[in-house]
This record gives C-alpha cells, sequence and structure tokens, in this order.
C-alpha cells in the first residue's frame, strides 16, 4: 500500500515537473523543475531496487547536468521574451506530433499484454544492486564501460577546446625567464660613496 | 500492485512530454536540450523497469551509459551554444543560418 501511494506520487510529480519545463515561462525556472524530475524519477528507480542508477540520476543529473544548465541560462544574457514568440504557432503541430508517438505507445504497451514473451517472469535478487551492478560492470561489460569513461573524456575535452579563449594582452607569469637567469644577472653589487646611493 | 505496465505508462508520458517540448520549443535551443534530456529519462526509465522485471541488472548497465551519454551531450551542446552566443549574441534557432542550411 505504501509504495502504490509512493509510486503515484513519484509518477505524479514527475511528469507534473516534466510538463512545467516545458511550459515555464522562464527558463531558470524549467532548469529548477527539470532537477524536481530527476529527483522523483531517481524515487521511482528506487522503488524497484534500481538504487545505484538512482543515486547516479541524483549526482549526475541534479549535481552535474541541471547546474550546467543552470549556468548557462544564467551566464547568457537573453532576451527570453522575443525566443517565446513562435510558441503559439508551433502548438498544434507539437500537440498532434505528440498524440500520434503518445498513441503508438499505448499500442505497443496493449500488444505486449496480449500474450507473455519468453522469458518473462519475476525473479527475486540474490545480491545488492550495488553488487550486482559492480559485477557486471567489471566483467561482461568491462569494454562498454571504458568507452563510457573515453565518451566523458571526449565531451570534457571537447567543451574546453571549444569554449576556451585566449586572450591578448594579458601579463603572465614566464617560467622560463624566471628558470633561465642567472645569480649575476640577478643580483648587482654596488658600492655607492655616502649620499651618492639615491637620486634627491 | 505495481507492474511493468504503470512504468512503462509513465515512461511513454515522460517521452511524449520531452517530444512535445522539443517541438513547441522551436526558438529556444536550452529548453530543446532540457526536452532532451526528458526523453533519455523516460528511456532510463523503461530500461530500470525491465531490468527489475526479468531481474537482470544488464538495463541498469545500458541505463548508465545512456546517462554517460546524456551528460557528454549536455556538456558539448551547452559549449557550443556558448561560442555561438559569443558570436552572434542570440541563441534563437531561426539565426543559426550561417551555413545556408
Amino acid at each position: 500500500m505504501i509504495a502504490l501511494i509512493a509510486f503515484y506520487l513519484f509518477a505524479g510529480l514527475t511528469i507534473a515537473s516534466a510538463i512545467l519545463v516545458i511550459f515555464a515561462r522562464n527558463p531558470v525556472h524549467s532548469v529548477l523543475w527539470l532537477i524536481v524530475a530527476f529527483f522523483n524519477a531517481a524515487g521511482l528507480m528506487l522503488l524497484v531496487g534500481a538504487e545505484f542508477i538512482a543515486m547516479l540520476l541524483v549526482i549526475v543529473y541534479v549535481g552535474a547536468v541541471a547546474v550546467l544548465f543552470l549556468f548557462v541560462v544564467m551566464m547568457l544574457n537573453i532576451d527570453f521574451a522575443t525566443l517565446r514568440s513562435g510558441f503559439s504557432k508551433n502548438l498544434p503541430f507539437g500537440l498532434i506530433i505528440a498524440l500520434v508517438l503518445l498513441a503508438e505507445i499505448a499500442i505497443a504497451a496493449n500488444a505486449r499484454q496480449a500474450g507473455p514473451l519468453i522469458g518473462e517472469k519475476p525473479v527475486a535478487a540474490t545480491q545488492p544492486n550495488i553488487e550486482a551492478v559492480g559485477e557486471a560492470l567489471y566483467s561482461r561489460f568491462l569494454m562498454p564501460f571504458e568507452l563510457a569513461g573515453l565518451i566523458l573524456l571526449v565531451a570534457m575535452i571537447g567543451a574546453i577546446v571549444l569554449t576556451h579563449r585566449s586572450r591578448g594582452g594579458v601579463r603572465g607569469q614566464k617560467v622560463w625567464k624566471q628558470i633561465d637567469r642567472k645569480p649575476g644577472e640577478a643580483v648587482k653589487n654596488m658600492k655607492p660613496g655616502v649620499g651618492e646611493g639615491v637620486s634627491l | 500492485m505495481i507492474g511493468l505496465a504503470h512504468y512503462l505508462t509513465v515512461a511513454a508520458v515522460l517521452f511524449t512530454i520531452g517530444v512535445l517540448g522539443i517541438f513547441i520549443n522551436r526558438r529556444n535551443i536550452i529548453l530543446m536540450l532540457m526536452a532532451i534530456e526528458l526523453i533519455l529519462l523516460a528511456v532510463n526509465i523503461n530500461l530500470v523497469a525491465f531490468s527489475a522485471y526479468l531481474g537482470d541488472v544488464t538495463g541498469q548497465v545500458f541505463a548508465m551509459f545512456v546517462l554517460t551519454v546524456a551528460a557528454a551531450e549536455a556538456a558539448i551542446g551547452l559549449a557550443i551554444l556558448v561560442i555561438f552566443f559569443r558570436r552572434r549574441g542570440s541563441i534563437a534557432v531561426d539565426d543559426v543560418n550561417r551555413m545556408r542550411g
């Protein structure tokens, strides 16, 4: 019973906040609703025992992706009023596409219930979720796992290369010049007479 | 009792909202990227639901890969957005016509 209530709570909040993401007037509000949607989706995944993915959703999506969106939305000074001008013009077409997709998915779900597929049976978990995922990741899926790391590396380098700009006229530290100095040219011994050291 | 169908329904609705978001926010790239994140979230819910239903962690492993690609896509997409804004001073999709595509 508690699981039922929790499911409908998480599912309802996920869908409601997803709707608010695409209909919010202010993009900052959109990002905040996106965070709510991710949190509730993490709750949905916790309900079926996928603890690792749920934690990953909170850490990666909320902690990294949503904050990245927030930074970009706040950093760019954009006139969002003009961006929304095509909103009502595109709404009917978008609604038609969305309804067609939803109908297709509903048909597919109903067709599935006509007869069970082979091998479909609920299986009780024998080991903790994180243990099972870790075992699969480091044995059967070792190669895809490494490739996922490579994708992240490429994304990181790509983002840095794309957004980096070298500004001229910046007085930075010249390391080679510092290393190149010899003691002879760094210190100069003078022997001024009395009253000659400083020019007044 | 919560079954597979409940989860698939939630994922289907979320996917549809994502596609709708892409279509109604045709001028705003940031909102389009957010809609893509919603679509990938729906895919992840599907993968996790089937993984739990079949008692096989493979679905969860693939959900992790989808998450990785989503994060990389968001990073690259937003980087392109930032340099585009720096050059043109706008992020409207209508202004993306430099290559006359």
